[in-house]
């Protein structure tokens, strides 16, 4: 279960507010109007951001102070999550650490991971050789080799078309029915939380709301959120 | 819980390394500056020769300021406005004085300029007085040659950000000649051109080759070139640490007011651009422009090519100890871009932390630092403790990596920042920061800069004539240096030979690491 209790993130000008429970295993969307608050939930958890207030735990274990390379928590953010200067292999290697030479055994995970993702045979390219599809895929991969228990994304389908960013989602909701990953995705679409979240979470007006079932949310949205959805939610 | 200490916003690259290098080359400016200063005598006022040098100092910076400037305006007006095979190869040749030797640009100087020189021919052949190259003129003409392209490629990109809107807009409105002049190109210069004058003029007040070359004598002397005359002819320490609390003053002020004028740095890219004009399509606007391009092409590439054409027989048979002065330079250089590597890439580092402030603060030192103040700090440091003399390489091969790093800081900087920016978090959240993302990322994704600024240290290194002259002995020399003592003995065609393989030196060791850095650089 990972929790955020009591919790005040943030500095002077802005601060986001938040006391919620999220079972383990759970796919949550956060959604909400822009600036209410989306990406800087997300970043404290990840610990880019600092918890001024309160305290965040996983299974018990406090994560408030942890450095964000040693939580149990694997994060794409919108843009840049690829090296570029390092091939789809390296890139997903990083995943296990951050040395050079790879065991036999690690090299085959990484392959594991690239065939997962529909990428074999794909390792020696750089990231400027593969479509922006591929490039999220190799994200993925890094993902699966990482075995974190926690999935955060911010956005990382935004630049995608439509239908590539459909096929991004299920391929998450595949690798997280294999792995029992628990997931938190930011997004601004509605129908990406339809999608893969059976849970969501609104941030709205500072405050991050306990996670609701999405369906009966987005049918009946609140006032605040039906402005931010317009009228065809 | 050792995290608990930890600050919690993370960091990809910790600040301290390069804060640590920051503070040495703060230690090392400050204290060879204490070291001269607690040598200098009190009460000893200045000297009639040491205010001499002052005012020639000062002469000759605003005359080679208000001359570069002048000129460059009309040659970047001109390339701003034509386009023509071979501009950016022009434009590109404008930014090659920066790692030309100043000795060899010197040579060059005087088998153009000079007594038995091209022009000094062509006059007495139509029946002229000749020109005399030593002296003011000299000086100054030398450093006009040196700073006319970087006053022209710093006038060029006000030029060239001129939106070009407001091109369109004033060919609709037909507003052209002194109109235009007075609408957009006035304000441009206004803009532009004190912050010019302002880099010209801290360029040349450090002054030391040129005039040890062109200059001397008490009419011409400027208070880098007292200092050396002072250590070296006289041994006097005491005024040699006046003199050096003068310069600093003086490079410290200029260099304070040159980064608050200026804006560019005159090594931006994306000059050879070509605005699109609607204007300035009579013959007389051609005219004048093609004339201004023909006269700076000429006045910047008959010096090289008379060396060229001069030292091309004499590289053949050099004397045995140009080569080996040779051999000296390119360990110099080495070394030099070796510590400057080391000092450079931790600071830019910590530049893209928010501790940068501290490291931007030794970076402008080192703008403001004379390397013949160092070099007499050095030498008063290391004389109770071993022969000096000894140490000429090694200091001068510092002095070079110092002098080069606010240029290297300047390269890398945006870079740096960029790249912390970009992946920074990424490498937390892998748990990679600190050392593999130094090895991984962020060296990796500076090769070009890391390249382009290893290059210039280089170049500057192995065409130095500066802290060398204070140390060497008799025995030693960097190649600059013998082929100073070459002119001085008047063996011309040696030292001609030696400047063409010392240009070819500065301008190979420089490609070499450039291209080495964007080789299979991706984007």
């Amino acid at each position: 279960m990972l929790k955020l209790e009591n919790c005040t993130v943030g500095s002077a000008d802005f601060a986001l507010h938040a006391d919620l429970e999220i079972a383990q295993g759970a796919r949550v969307a956060v959604i909400g109007p822009s600036g209410a608050g989306k990406t800087t939930l997300i970043e404290a958890i990840a610990g880019f951001r600092d918890v001024t207030q309160g305290r965040i735990t996983w299974q018990n274990v406090d994560l408030t102070r942890m450095p964000p390379g040693q939580r149990p928590v694997a994060m794409l953010f919108q843009d840049g999550n690829l090296f570029p200067h390092l091939t789809a292999a390296q890139n997903v290697a990083l995943g296990l650490h951050a040395r050079r030479r790879l065991s036999p055994d690690e090299t085959a995970q990484v392959q594991d991971a690239l065939a997962r993702v529909g990428l074999s045979g794909m390792g020696a390219r750089k990231p400027a050789a593969l479509s922006g599809g591929q490039q999220s895929r190799v994200a993925l991969a890094r993902v699966l080799v990482q075995r974190r228990e926690v999935l955060l994304l911010d956005e990382p389908f935004a630049a995608l078309g439509p239908a590539l960013k459909a096929e991004m989602l299920d391929l998450v909701a595949d690798l997280l029915a294999e792995t029992g990953t628990t997931l938190l995705m930011v997004s601004h679409d509605p129908a990406d939380a339809r999608r893969i979240a059976d849970q969501t979470v609104l941030v709205i007006e500072g405050r991050a709301l306990p996670p609701q079932d999405t369906a009966t949310l987005l049918d009946n949205p609140p006032a605040a959120l039906r402005a931010y959805l317009g009228e065809t939610p | 819980m050792a995290e608990r200490a930890q600050p919690i916003v993370p960091r990809a690259l910790s600040p301290l390394p390069g804060i640590g290098a920051a503070l040495l080359v703060v230690a090392l400016i400050s204290g060879t500056l204490v070291a001269v200063v607690l040598r200098a005598e009190p009460g000893r006022g200045l000297g009639v020769s040491d205010l001499a040098a002052l005012r020639f100092t000062l002469v000759q910076a605003v005359l080679s300021a208000v001359l570069s400037v002048a000129l460059a305006i009309p040659v970047a007006r001109a390339l701003a406005r034509r386009r023509f095979a071979g501009r950016a190869a022009l434009i590109a040749l404008l930014g090659a004085p920066f790692i030309l030797p100043v000795i060899v640009a010197i040579m060059g100087l005087l088998q153009v300029f000079g007594r038995a020189g091209w022009l000094n021919g062509l006059l007495t052949w139509a029946g002229l007085p000749g020109v005399q190259i030593y002296g003011l003129h000299g000086v100054v003409l030398a450093h006009v040659f040196f700073n006319l392209p970087l006053a022209t490629r710093l006038i060029l990109q006000g030029w060239q950000e001129i939106p070009s809107e407001r091109f369109r807009l004033a060919a609709q409105l037909n507003i052209t000649g002194p109109a235009m002049i007075r609408l957009i190109e006035l304000p441009m210069l206004a803009r532009v051109v004190p912050g010019a004058l302002a880099v010209v003029f801290a360029i040349c007040l450090s002054s030391f080759a040129v005039a040890l070359t062109l200059g001397g004598g008490p009419r011409a002397t400027t208070v880098e070139l007292a200092i050396f005359q002072a250590f070296r002819y006289d041994f006097d320490l005491s005024r040699a640490a006046l003199l050096s609390v003068i310069q600093l003053l003086l490079t410290g002020i200029a260099a304070v007011i040159a980064l608050r004028l200026s804006r560019g740095d005159g090594m931006g890219s994306g000059l050879d651009r070509a605005l699109r004009r609607w204007d300035a399509r009579g013959p007389v606007a051609r005219g004048t422009d093609a004339l201004w391009i023909t006269l700076a092409a000429l006045f910047l590439m008959l010096p090289l090519a008379s060396l060229v054409l001069k030292g091309a027989g004499a590289v053949v048979d050099l004397p045995l100890a140009v080569w080996r002065a040779a051999l000296t330079s390119v360990m110099v250089a080495s070394i030099s871009t070796a510590l400057l590597l080391c000092m450079a890439v931790p600071m830019a580092a910590a530049l893209a932390t928010r501790h940068g402030r501290w490291v931007e603060v030794a970076g402008i030192l080192g703008l403001a630092a004379s390397p013949l103040v160092i070099g007499t700090g050095l030498f008063l440091i290391l004389r109770p403790l071993t022969t000096p003399g000894a140490w000429a390489l090694p200091v001068t091969a510092l002095v070079n990596a110092v002098m080069a790093l606010p240029f290297a800081l300047r390269i890398l900087g945006p870079a740096a920042r960029d790249t912390v920016q970009r992946y920074g978090r990424l490498g937390i959240s892998l748990g990679m920061g600190g050392a593999p993302f130094l090895w991984r990322v962020f060296i990796p994704r500076l090769r070009p800069q890391i390249g382009f600024a290893a290059g210039l240290g280089a170049a500057l290194s192995m065409g130095d004539l500066g802290v060398i002259t204070l140390f060497a002995d008799a025995q030693q020399a960097t190649l600059p240096l013998q082929m100073y003592r070459l002119m001085g003995a008047y063996q011309m065609e040696a030292a001609a030979g030696a400047a063409l393989l010392l240009l070819a030196l500065s301008i190979g060791a420089f490609w070499c690491l450039d291209r080495g850095g964007r080789w299979h650089a991706e984007a």
